[in-house]
């Protein structure tokens, strides 16, 4: 026998009273903790995959849209953008690097970016089998869609268009050959399939012809896909008709852009989704996005502004819920405290004999002390596990419906919240403790 | 093997003296009680009608209640002069007491009960003599009963065992009798006379039965 077999056989003791506490505090706890692991995983999610790019130039719409498309690849796109004016743009000595984007079709839900080469090295996208897509319909797959799809080198799959699985037009005629599988990035590149501008071009150039079907099937994927005469592009003045695509050999004169290997026809009527945009100077944070919402056709959007506005959105939620958390956890405090003092009224008799036998004030004092605090810790370990499951449900859902993990384990809160914890259920039990330690053992006894 | 070659015998010089006790609960209420003199292994009765301060008194000697003045002296040690954190160890090394009602700790089994005694004390705990006692008690088969399960007389003898389990020099009683019939009154006197004179202890017994002042010599009346 000891103050823990003790202390242990004292809460099993009035087993519902100990559990409604025991709940009540975890719930509060698995709330708050079950924010940190998702909001701080969130925040590095939104802050990687930022990449350092500065300004994502679109279609007009949105610009919230505009970043969660071009960089998160969770939206559907704003529109698109003529590849001629994008173009134009890049010539500006502001921009540094601009990467075009041609969005629209997806494989399983990973989507299919047309893009150039400098892409994955914005996330430091490493090879780890095959080598980088040379030609057309060549595609390099991130970790996770190899992980999930099974596809390796050589292998050949072919897209669909629009961005939710099986929803769209499958482009049957032409097929996509794995090149290349990226090492895990851990950023949004692991979870997109890598291809060059003009294979995204020549898809939609052939199923020119099944525009208005694929429109009917693809309503809810709204996609906006690399050719134009797209119903709901008409208002955007997008709607001239698709060139055929030039094989005209064209001289990259875009200096800015290493590893630029797309070599895109006639310009004319060749669209792209967007384009990533990082400035040479701090300058271009004040010029560019300006130049480009009043003189051109095309939207510009900063991901720091952007997601700062998304933050500041989310703060409002996130801070609620933490205040509703928290209320539940005071109230739990309260709950232990008046069931400890409650049981103390029952129990002053028992408490009294431990005096009598000889147990010293202390010993009274740790027991009672001790129940509070068991409480509080059994409460936070159950919390923290309910907020593990929640974490991967939620994340389980992410997943599925955008490819975006929020699988995480630890966060260095939970330890400043365990010792939160234990203070109170310290406190909780602090005042009944002091009021058992002060028990008139004869009166009690001799009631 | 007996019990009372389980239990050491203990040497007493003077098991208590109590010198000019008084108390009050208040302004109006006081007691003043008469002078005790028991020697080691002897056994006084303190008798008295209801309400004239026997469980005080009682209390008094145990260290449960602070005396205005006077002394208590239990095994040449003045009880009264202990701090608090003292009194409350060296009643629990020195006296057993049993209460009028069955005090349990509700949650703990009677084993247990007998167990935390032992515990609060600092001593053993997986004890041998703990199953000689209940055994001699005729407590065995009730081991593992929570106290609520137990009926009337089991848990007086619960309450002898318990008062015993640490080898007092003094064993309290109050009012051990007075709820039972004349067969189990004299069991009960029985028991606890044989349970003290095994560790050599001196039993202080106070009550209003009349039927236990034959039993003892060393009467003091309130």
């Amino acid at each position: 026998m000891n103050i823990f077999s003790l202390n242990r056989k004292q809460i099993k003791a009035k087993p519902l009273s100990s559990i409604l506490n025991i709940f009540l505090f975890a719930t509060g706890v698995a709330i708050i903790s079950f924010l940190f692991l998702t909001t701080e995983k969130i925040e590095n999610q939104l802050n990687n995959n930022v990449a350092g790019i500065d300004l994502v130039v679109g279609a007009k719409g949105s610009p919230l849209q505009l970043i969660l498309a071009g960089i998160y690849h969770i939206d559907h796109p704003t529109g698109n953008i003529q590849y001629k004016e994008a173009f134009e743009l890049t010539k500006n000595p502001l921009i540094k690097q601009a990467v075009p984007l041609a969005l629209g079709d997806s494989y399983r839900g990973f989507r299919i970016v047309g893009t150039d080469q400098a892409y994955p090295d914005l996330y430091q996208g490493q090879l780890k089998e095959g080598m980088l897509w040379k030609t057309d319909f060549e595609a390099n797959i991130g970790f996770k869609v190899a992980e999930k799809t099974g596809l390796k080198i050589g292998d050949s799959f072919t897209g669909v268009h629009g961005f939710i699985e099986d929803a769209g037009h499958a482009h049957d005629e032409h097929e996509y050959i794995v090149t290349g599988i990226f090492e895990e990035t851990e950023t949004v590149l692991d979870q997109l399939i890598l291809t060059n501008i003009e294979s995204v071009w020549k898809i939609h150039e052939h199923h020119h012809e099944h525009h208005d079907d694929e429109h009917m099937e693809s309503e809810g994927a709204h996609v906006a896909e690399a050719e134009g005469a797209h119903d709901h592009h008409h208002d955007q003045a997008h709607a001239d008709e698709h060139a055929p695509a030039n094989e005209h050999e064209y001289e990259h004169a875009d200096k800015h852009k290493p590893g630029h290997d797309h070599t895109p026809g006639s310009d004319d009527g060749k669209e792209i989704t967007l384009l990533l945009v990082k400035y040479t100077n701090p300058m271009g944070a004040i010029t560019l996005p300006r130049l480009v919402n009043s003189s051109t056709n095309m939207q510009a959007a900063s991901p720091a502004l952007e997601i700062n506005r998304l933050y500041s959105l989310m703060g409002v939620g996130v801070h609620t819920i933490r205040l509703i958390a928290g209320f539940i956890i005071i109230i739990s405090a309260f709950s232990i405290f008046i069931s400890l003092l409650n049981s103390l009224k029952e129990r002053r008799y028992e408490l009294a004999l431990i005096r009598s036998m000889g147990g010293n004030r202390n010993k009274l004092f740790s027991l009672v002390i001790l129940e509070g605090i068991s409480i509080a810790f059994i409460g936070y370990l159950l919390g923290l596990t309910l907020s593990r499951l929640g974490m991967l449900w939620v994340s389980y859902y992410t997943e599925t419906n955008y490819h975006y993990s929020l699988q995480q384990w630890f966060n260095i809160n939970d330890f400043y919240f365990l010792f939160v914890s234990l203070v109170i259920g310290l406190l909780s039990a602090l005042i009944p403790a002091i009021k058992a330690m002060r028990t008139d053992i004869s009166k009690t006894l001799s009631e | 093997m007996p019990v009372s070659e389980i239990f050491c015998i203990k040497m007493n010089n003077k098991a208590l003296t109590t010198r000019n006790l008084i108390f009050s609960y208040n302004r109006s209420i006081t007691f003043g009680f008469p002078d005790i003199n028991c020697a080691p292994g002897d056994h006084c009765i303190i008798v008295g009608p209801s309400g004239c301060g026997k469980t005080t008194f009682l209390h008094l000697i145990a260290g449960l209640l602070r005396p205005d003045s006077g002394e208590v002296i239990v095994q040449g040690t003045d009880t009264v002069r202990l701090k608090n954190e003292e009194a409350d160890r060296f009643r629990g090394k020195n006296i057993g007491i049993i209460y009028q009602k069955p005090h349990f700790i509700q949650w703990l089994t009677a084993f247990e009960n007998l167990q935390i005694a032992r515990y609060l004390n600092n001593l053993a705990t997986e004890n041998e003599d703990m199953n000689h006692l209940l055994r001699s008690l005729n407590l065995e088969d009730k081991a593992k009963s929570k106290p609520s399960q137990m009926s009337q007389g089991e848990l007086q003898r619960l309450s002898i065992a318990r008062a015993v389990i640490n080898k007092p020099a003094l064993i309290l009683a109050d009012e051990p009798t007075s709820s039972l019939d004349d067969k189990n009154c004299t069991e009960a006197l029985d028991l606890l006379k044989r349970q003290a004179e095994e560790l050599q202890a001196s039993l202080v017994i106070a009550t209003h039965d009349k039927r236990l002042l034959d039993h003892f010599p060393n009467r003091i009346f309130l």
